[in-house]
């Protein structure tokens, strides 16, 4: 595995569309998508079921013609230079766009047979992406006995073979275990590594906190939010302190300390002895400890949590995911006290 | 990911279309498809396997007194009839899976792809004559089997089963347009035998034209099938080749020169 990478230039965009619309009967699936991908970068395109995901990445990848605005992928317009595009994109769908009733390596060779390589550069790319891929072993085995990790790292290994320098993945990870999953994450940020730019959808907020650089969430076929993770979740607020007492009896003590101090109103959580307030300024906090030991109240444990994007989400859209994601939690700092 | 790094995409020298030699490429890599698939399911060759064998025994036994006097003096007007009429109807599977296959999430691929927009439907078009090529083999094997000795010898026959592969290869065309414009495999099917029945009927496959009244007459004469029939049959009984040869071509590149461009260009409309 070689990391050469490549600065991409100021302004070099990936991907530019301005005003994408597209209609089916009455349903205005996209409805004005703007967006911009930096050439390089991972970009997150995060939203429920429904919300127009897919419907963008297909107008962006020349499956599907717009109803109104534009779309460049390195500057060539995907309508008019439709087969320039093309050839700087690779495509993998939500549902794995590969042959069912063939091998894997037929399929990766036929692939390659149509992108212009030879007979035997065809057979040693196929064996190569599929080295890569963890498939093998697999090769020959028709698809229908693949489970949907393998067809998905396929799917994956199926578009990479041109080498393209934008690169669609469309719910890489729904429906993969989490094992599979981690692993997919790791294929995507290896390909980063190789120069290539990444444009993904997912509807699990926690995978474009992990993966992209920027992300952009889009409900009803709307751009609503765009910028970084951490950008995401500034717009939502501060942090939030958690405290949870040893002694269950020092809860009201604990909590009217934390008020008093932190001059905030705080909320008892329903499993017992947990106390969460807004964290505004942090320097208190030390303050807060001070106090809490001098009134002789223990705490078992402390915790700082940034808000998560699912909050992000859920502040910006006015309603939760609709299908079920996974917690995203992993942004808290736990801090255990010892015993004061 | 693999030993070199990827060329960024504004360095890239790139054409916005396909030549015509990468179109041929590309559409027999598809064939090469079509023909992998054929060998992993040998079960969709069911229907060129049994229907020349049925369908040859059954109408020469059932028509050949009534016609002809006797099954032997019928045999060389009903095996040229029975080979049109039979590769032509295999030929409407060609665009129920073309239907089939199109559905799947690989053609979504192969439209992504920078090959050339025809390739997918050229090729499962021309992997297709083998089926072709099995129906007219087995009819032919029939008919001998049967007591048909052609009268034009082997090399007018492998001429004629050629004609008529390819007259059935162009008919597929106007079969894929239906594959790609309906909804369903089946609306396809349907719609395929609604065109077909009348054309394969009416025609000279079956009994001679002068038994029929004059209207119908008039029908069975201009209809391309007759014309098809009537060239297989000079081929094969005589060994002669006529107007009708020449007439059966130029229709065949009619309806390709028509329906090749339409049906790849509902292929692009459609989402």
């Amino acid at each position: 595995m070689d990391y050469r990478t490549i600065e991409p230039n100021n302004g070099d965009w990936a991907v530019e569309a301005r005003g994408l619309v597209k209609t089916f009967g009455d349903n205005r699936a996209v409805d004005g998508v703007n967006m911009n991908v930096r050439a390089g970068s991972i970009y997150g395109v995060l939203g429920p079921n429904g919300a127009g995901k897919t419907t963008t990445i297909r107008m962006l990848a020349t499956l599907l013609r717009p109803d109104a605005g534009s779309a460049s992928i390195f500057g060539h317009d995907v309508q008019k230079e439709s087969q320039i595009v093309r050839q700087l994109i690779g495509v993998t769908g939500q549902y794995a766009s590969v042959d069912e009733s063939l091998s894997a390596t037929e399929n990766l060779i036929i692939f390659s047979r149509l992108l212009g390589l030879g007979r035997a550069e065809a057979k040693r790319k196929a064996a190569e992406l599929l080295e890569e891929f963890g498939l093998t072993e697999a090769a020959r085995r028709p698809l229908k006995n693949f489970s949907g990790g393998m067809r998905r790292r396929l799917d994956l290994a199926a578009s990479l073979i041109a080498q393209p320098p934008l690169i669609f993945l469309d719910e890489p990870t729904t429906g993969l275990d989490p094992r599979t999953r981690s692993q997919m994450w790791d294929t995507i940020r290896r390909l980063v590594n190789t120069g290539s730019t990444v444009l993904l959808t997912t509807q699990y907020l926690e995978e474009a906190d992990q993966l992209a650089d920027r992300i952009a969430v889009i409900d009803y076929g709307r751009v609503v939010a765009e910028g970084t993770a951490d950008e995401l979740k500034a717009s939502v607020g501060t942090s939030s302190l958690h405290l949870r007492v040893q002694n269950p009896q020092d809860i009201d003590d604990a909590r009217r300390t934390v008020e008093q101090v932190l001059k905030v109103q705080s909320n008892v959580s329903s499993e017992a002895g947990k106390i969460t307030a807004p964290m505004a300024n942090a320097d208190l906090v030390t303050d807060l400890l001070i106090a809490l030991r001098s009134e002789g109240i223990h705490l078992a444990e402390m915790s700082v949590q940034k808000p998560t994007l699912d909050e992000v989400f859920l502040t910006i859209t006015g309603h939760g995911t609709k299908e079920e994601a996974p917690q995203a939690s992993n942004e808290s700092n736990k801090v255990e006290v010892a015993r004061a | 990911m693999s030993s070199s790094s990827i060329k960024p995409g504004v360095n890239r020298q790139l054409k916005n279309y396909t030549s015509f030699g990468q179109s041929v490429r590309h559409s027999l890599t598809m064939a090469y498809r079509g023909l992998l698939k054929l060998k992993r399911t040998p079960e969709q060759l069911f229907d060129v396997t049994l229907q020349p064998i049925i369908f040859t025994l059954m109408f020469t036994y059932i028509f050949g007194g009534a016609i002809s006097g006797d099954v032997a003096s019928y045999l060389p007007v009903i095996i040229p009839g029975i080979l049109v009429q039979t590769v032509i109807t295999t030929s409407i599977v060609t665009g129920v899976q073309l239907r089939e296959d199109m559905d799947k999430g690989v053609f979504d691929r192969f439209k992504s792809l920078p090959i050339a927009r025809i390739a997918p439907l050229a090729g499962a078009l021309l992997a297709d004559t083998i089926r072709y090529t099995i129906a007219t083999v087995l009819t032919f094997t029939m008919g001998y089997l049967m007591g048909y000795h052609p009268a034009g010898g082997l090399g007018n026959v492998a001429i004629a089963a050629l004609l008529v592969i390819f007259c059935s290869w162009a008919i597929s065309w106007i079969f894929a347009f239906f594959g790609v414009i309906a909804r369903t495999a089946s609306s396809v099917q349907g719609i395929s035998m609604i065109v077909l029945f009348p054309l394969t009927f009416l025609s000279n496959a079956f009994v001679p034209v002068n038994t029929m009244p004059g209207w119908l007459q008039w029908f069975v004469n201009i209809n391309p099938i007759s014309h098809l029939v009537s060239a297989v049959r000079d081929l094969t009984n005589a060994g002669t080749v006529g107007w009708d040869l020449v007439i059966s071509l130029i229709g065949a590149a009619v309806i390709v020169a028509i329906f090749a461009p339409i049906t790849v260009r509902a292929y692009m409309r459609r989402t």
